[in-house]
């Protein structure tokens, strides 16, 4: 006895294709790799995971920079182990653009053209050591309150990949602030040298939320997709309300002589951001732009004979 | 130029001008793509985590140690050719799946037993 066949149906119109996508979207289940999705939502991941990836093989570099200056074997164990994760992170994240048809040489050239971008905050200088603990608590702490939210994500591969992200920034932040705590229990230079720090670092790390939402034209449809699930607002003033009571245990300040608590929402009020400084650093104009794209373009460049060798060896051994 | 915040690290400008799409010509210098599965720990099956880019199959092992069980998160990783796996087709879900939906006799709670059965 044989199997009964089984019909197939017609390929199904785009109309209806549409419909139950909208309809995955609608039940907030997720959408997988192979599913049909509107070309503008597959466009609009593979930018957004690309610069997100970017971002994190970007940002290996300005905490990098203090790998052989670290003060002790166990600050350099920890930075080393995070400057990795960041390494993980784009990973995890070309990893999940690719299954949007991404390729991810590709995607490296684009970065390295200054095609693609990555986030305005890593164009920023490490002046001193006490920036590896203003990174991890004001930078990875924010990066925290954008990423968590994408864990839930309609696209499964990103919102997986922001999973295990988030399970891994929060030793980033920890172990920033930790170290931010140790000085701060040291001499008046180093409180100096941590207050300095976080005057530099306070205000890049709010624009990293991006534009007013009334300045963010791809955060509606994003959201109605449910690609990102809180405006850029939201998320900054979350980000400001965590952040205060954090910088009174540590006994620092933030450089803002507006920011007060509002009695009357509970949250923090916050003086207006220089807008300017942010739209000048992505158009390539902050004080490391170019330092950071020419040394991603020379690790490419000079590490391209190992990647030849291997593939040699694999040929020669297949 | 028009910007959003997303992604992690913040806003990054969006737009016309910001292409996104693989080029045709380029040539494709990279490794192999493979899947990767990790076992949790013993007793559970493997699961699969993400992919990544290696020459052969035993760097890809190496690579899926050092990128996805930095935290013990496994003891035991399968790598396997991205290219060699062969999937249902997601066009294909509803005839692919549902001679099993009409087969309620499969389960369990089908069969109707007196309370007073023990051990049912």
């Amino acid at each position: 006895m044989s199997a009964p066949t089984l019909d197939r149906p017609a390929a199904p119109d785009e109309a209806a294709l549409q419909a139950q996508f909208d309809a995955t979207i609608a039940a907030d289940h997720r959408i997988e790799p192979r599913d049909w999705m509107p070309e503008a939502y597959r466009k609009g991941l593979v930018r957004q995971i690309a610069q997100h990836a970017h971002s994190e093989i970007i940002g290996m570099q300005p905490e990098g920079d203090w790998l052989l200056a670290a003060p002790s074997l166990r600050r350099k164990a920890i930075l080393l182990a995070k400057v990795q994760d960041e390494a993980g992170h784009g990973m995890y994240l070309y990893s999940a653009a690719e299954t949007l048809g991404a390729d991810r040489a590709d995607l490296t050239d684009k970065l390295i053209e200054r095609k693609q971008k990555y986030s305005s905050i890593f164009n920023y200088p490490t002046l001193t050591y006490a920036d590896v603990g203003v990174i991890g608590w004001l930078v990875d702490g924010a990066a925290i309150c954008n990423q968590v939210p994408l864990c839930r994500s309609s696209y499964g591969p990103y919102a997986r990949a922001m999973i295990r992200v988030c399970k891994e920034e929060s030793f980033h932040q920890r172990q920033g602030y930790e170290l931010l705590m140790t000085m701060m229990r040291g001499t008046d230079a180093q409180r100096a040298m941590v207050q300095d720090a976080v005057d530099r670092w306070w205000w890049p790390s709010l624009m990293m939320f991006g534009p007013p939402d009334d300045d963010s034209p791809n955060s509606a449809q994003s959201m109605k997709w449910g690609v990102k699930r809180h405006g850029n607002d939201e998320l900054r003033q979350r980000y400001v309300d965590m952040t205060v009571p954090q910088a009174a245990v540590l006994g620092v300040t933030l450089p803002d002589p507006e920011l007060a608590l509002d009695p009357e929402t509970g949250r923090y009020r916050f003086g207006p951001i220089d807008w300017t400084e942010f739209k000048q650093v992505l158009a390539g104009n902050g004080p490391c732009n170019d330092e950071r794209i020419a040394r991603r373009r020379a690790a490419r460049d000079d590490n391209a004979w190992v990647t030849e060798a291997a593939t040699a060896y694999a040929e020669k051994h297949a | 130029m028009s910007m959003t915040s997303e992604g992690g690290h913040g806003a990054v400008p969006t737009g016309p001008e910001v292409p996104v799409e693989p080029k045709a010509s380029t040539a494709r210098r990279d490794w192999p793509l493979y899947e990767v599965f990790v076992r949790g720990k013993r007793g559970l099956n493997h699961v699969h985590v993400g992919s990544l880019h290696a020459p052969d199959d035993e760097m890809a092992v190496h690579a899926a140690r050092d990128l996805y069980t930095r935290r013990n998160e496994g003891v035991s990783i399968w790598v396997v050719r991205a290219a060699d796996i062969t999937a249902s087709s997601p066009d294909e879900k509803d005839p692919m799946f549902a001679p099993s939906g009409d087969k309620v006799y499969r389960h369990p709670t089908f069969y109707e037993i007196p309370d007073d059965v023990p051990h049912m």
